[in-house]
């Protein structure tokens, strides 16, 4: 497969991956904003923006619904929703014929509605961006689009290279993302450790779950009692929610290790250490010894890891020199 | 898509083309005039091998066609069948507008148009070896020096370089138009990068779609080997040892007008779609970028011009190229189709003499005639012209798609006499010819047929022989009274149906 193929692929995926993110996040925080919470909104808004990584182009001014507007329509905007969308379209455009028909057609569609609301179909919409209307359910639309473009990806597209190419770029995503999310929600989730959670605690870490699609799975599990470290324990090592650190690492690996089979690339030694490595830590850790030591740079540490696969995937498949690759 | 024609609104009453066996409504807007008709010989007078076809048309209920054509443009938007319209803003995928009645050369028509069109690429080859080399044909003065040292698409840089099997033009467009007797004769070729092939191998499919029973009634001949003749083609003009060739097209990236054709013809070749930065080069050879390493590079077919292809040859500001491209070339490790510099045969000064150049290598008369074309370098023809500019169509020589173009009977005076300063500033730039008035087709327009203005592209392919598919792109200037069939300036295109006898 062509370098630029696979770059294409795994920068749509990850596009579709954080517009997804970017959307929950809004929706689960305009929903707190509903409740009385202990803590203020000052401090809510500005912890879902270090959750999306503190994006330069979004600011907060005080005003929920302008700083909701900008992430989701602003196109000037490079963090908001409407970007993300558009550059995964833009992405899979220069891959056409390497992805299904279907898969075309549904990110075509959402690119449509969310970039030309003016045509049928498309009057809340453009009433949302208007501002007339809420939001909510403008983003529970997206969601929607997004989970069909990733459910007609995964029955409709041959799985192969390309397919564990999209794969990569979306549990990458996600892996970052979610070690992200617990380093916003990090200082909150253990400063109300004191006392049990009631009434506003409560609603804040539900926040912090259904931020990663997790409560529901949560409650499964431990049932409904939210304690700190089983939060952090379900969102850093379950082994079986889609949404855990340790699912996205796992998955991710299992595409890299399909990728190398079928590419037959020989200097994969440093990507596959890499990688293997993060799945193990992760693996066989346990959320006491992580918990009881420095938490913040233990997730800062993992999205380093995360940086340093993608940048060893693109050393070995897609922006490698030519030197070395006539060597070998 | 480059290649417009004009020809002059002549001022001679319309008469009804109205015959005993067809008064029918549909027909009641077909008004003939001068130009030659592929469906009238005359008023009264069918051309035989259009009878089948009205007949059909005839029995099919009223707004049968009109529904037929609906259903044949929702096929091209599902496929996404388009061309981008220049501009980033959203809308600027656009589907190309097509017409649903096909175009038909009978079997003896086509039998010239194929011999001609192999005498003239075989010759212009030839030329274009000769002049990168010893330059015979310049010695003897059968072609001036100036004319082909002047050109902007001389390449310098080709001067004494192995093309392999000596094919410089391995793809060529020759455009076509009838003239009142009925003869084709060309208009222009286009040695460079000619397009539209997809177009024509879709209206094959879609016409085979929505007219099954005429297609058997009329049995044309196939068309849809083209692709595989192009991979053959370019198969057989890879570097000696080199077996097994790996062939890539290399398109200049989804922003292009015609990145559906690239891509179409990519796929239905089952070779790579590259850009630019998909090659790289390392001790004169071309490789392509994949996920499992480099991948030598045999033979590319480029549809990047010249000037943007290597940055490091031509042009330094593109981005579209292939730095170091033309060294691995001329190392005779990559092949390219087209050559290099190939444009200086379809240069439209050159066009002049490309008859002699036909009677120099091959001691043939042509077979297709020229337009006459007046060198403006020359004082007597310039003289001419320029006091009969009213008359005249003006083009610049280096341009393409009806740019650059004064048309002497629709001009203002002001026009004219810009014209004349530029003539006069820069003769080399400009040739004359008279006003064509090109043939007419019969097109749907909404449930009747009425004639519009045709142009026909063949396409050539020259590799270890010389095949031409039967038929090739019709062009059609939809627009009523318009002569010009670019798609961008609402120009579309018809099935074209050559005959088996």
């Amino acid at each position: 497969m062509l370098s630029r193929v696979a770059d294409s692929l795994y920068w749509m995926s990850r596009y579709v991956e954080r517009a997804e993110h970017t959307t929950r996040l809004l929706d689960v925080n305009l929903n707190l904003m509903l409740d009385e919470s202990a803590t203020s909104a000052d401090h809510r808004w500005l912890r879902m923006l270090h959750a999306l990584g503190k994006p330069k182009s979004a600011e907060w001014t005080g005003d929920p619904y302008a700083l909701t507007q900008s992430l989701i329509f602003d196109k000037g905007n490079k963090a908001s929703i409407l970007s993300y969308i558009i550059s995964a379209r833009e992405n899979s455009r220069h891959v056409r014929e390497q992805i299904s028909t279907e898969q075309w057609h549904l990110l075509n569609s959402l690119y449509l509605k969310v970039t030309r609301p003016e045509l049928p179909g498309g009057s809340y919409a453009e009433s949302v961006m208007a501002g007339s209307e809420q939001p909510t359910e403008f983003l529970q639309q997206v969601m929607e689009g997004v989970h069909q473009f990733q459910g007609v990806s995964d029955s409709t597209m041959s799985h192969g290279e390309g397919w564990q190419f999209i794969q990569v770029g979306r549990y990458i995503e996600r892996a970052s993302a979610t070690a992200l999310l617990l380093e916003a929600y990090h200082e909150d989730l253990w400063s109300l450790n004191e006392h049990v959670a009631e009434g506003t605690e409560y609603l804040e870490w539900m926040g912090l779950l259904r931020s990663a699609t997790a409560f529901e799975a949560y409650c499964k599990v431990y049932t409904a009692d939210l304690t700190p470290d089983r939060i952090f324990e379900f969102l850093l090592l379950d082994e079986e929610f889609p949404h855990s650190l340790r699912f996205s690492i796992d998955s991710l690996q299992r595409a890299l290790e399909a990728i190398d089979n079928e590419s037959g690339k020989s200097r994969a030694e440093p990507l596959r250490r890499l990688a293997g490595r993060l799945q193990a830590t992760l693996s066989y850790s346990s959320v006491e010894e992580i918990v009881s030591g420095d938490v913040i740079a233990y997730l800062r540490g993992i999205q380093i890891e995360c940086y340093a696969i993608h940048e060893a995937i693109y050393n070995l498949y897609i922006d490698y020199s030519v030197q070395a690759a006539l060597a070998g | 898509m480059e290649g417009a024609s004009i020809s002059a609104i002549l001022k001679t009453p319309m008469q009804p083309a109205q015959t005993r066996q067809f008064e029918r409504a549909a027909l009641k807007n077909y008004l003939l005039d001068q130009a030659y008709d592929e469906m009238f010989a005359g008023p009264e007078d069918l051309h035989p091998h259009y009878q089948s076809l009205l007949e059909h048309f005839a029995s099919l209920p009223e707004d049968e066609l009109r529904r037929r054509k609906q259903a044949a443009d929702l096929s091209f938007l599902n496929q996404g069948i388009t061309f981008t319209v220049y501009g980033r803003e959203e809308g600027t995928e656009q589907i190309f507008p097509y017409d649903p009645i096909p175009r038909i050369i009978t079997a003896a028509e086509w039998a010239t148009v194929e011999r001609g069109l192999t005498q003239r690429i075989t010759a212009l080859n030839l030329f274009l070896k000769d002049i990168y080399n010893e330059g015979r044909i310049l010695k003897e003065g059968i072609v001036p020096r100036e004319i082909v040292y002047s050109c902007k698409h001389f390449r310098r840089q080709m001067v004494g370089l192995q093309v392999p099997r000596n094919v410089y033009v391995a793809v060529c467009g020759t455009d076509l138009i009838r003239m009142q007797n009925g003869e084709f004769v060309v208009l222009e070729d286009n040695l460079r990068v000619p397009s539209g092939v997809s177009y024509m191998l879709t209206n094959r499919r879609v016409m085979k779609r929505i007219f099954p029973q005429l297609f058997r009634m009329y049995n044309p001949r196939p068309i849809e080997q083209y692709t595989q003749l192009l991979l053959s083609t370019l198969r057989s003009l890879a570097p000696e040892g080199r077996p097994d060739p790996n062939i890539v097209l290399l398109s200049p990236g989804v922003f292009n007008s015609a990145y559906f054709e690239h891509a179409f013809l990519a796929r239905q070749m089952g070779i790579e779609l590259v850009e630019g930065r998909d090659l790289a080069t390392h001790d004169n050879v071309i490789y392509m970028r994949t996920t499992s390493g480099l991948r030598r590079v045999d033979v590319i077919y480029r549809r990047v011009d010249d000037d943007f292809i290597d940055p490091m040859a031509f042009r330094k500001d593109s981005i579209l190229g292939v730095a170091g491209l033309f060294n691995a070339y001329r190392a005779g490790n990559v092949t390219l189709a087209n050559a290099f510099g190939t444009g200086v045969a379809d240069d439209k000064a050159l066009y002049a003499y490309v008859p002699s150049i036909i009677k120099y290598y091959l001691s043939e008369e042509p077979i297709l005639q020229n337009v006459k074309t007046y060198l403006l370098t020359e004082p007597k023809s310039r003289q001419h012209v320029l006091q009969n500019l009213d008359k005249l169509v003006v083009k610049a020589v280096g341009e393409s798609g009806g740019y650059g173009m004064l048309i002497g009977p629709q001009s203002t005076k002001a026009q004219r006499e810009e014209f004349a300063q530029k003539i006069q500033a820069d003769p080399r730039n400009y040739i004359a010819q008279p006003t064509i008035s090109f043939s007419r087709a019969p097109c749907l327009i909404g449930d009747e047929l009425e004639p519009r203005h045709v142009d026909l592209r063949p396409y050539i392919l020259y590799g270890d022989k010389v095949n031409i598919v039967p038929g090739g792109l019709t062009r059609v200037a939809l627009k009523q009274g318009s002569l010009v069939v670019n798609s961008s300036q609402g120009g579309g295109s018809k099935d074209t149906w050559v005959l088996n006898q």
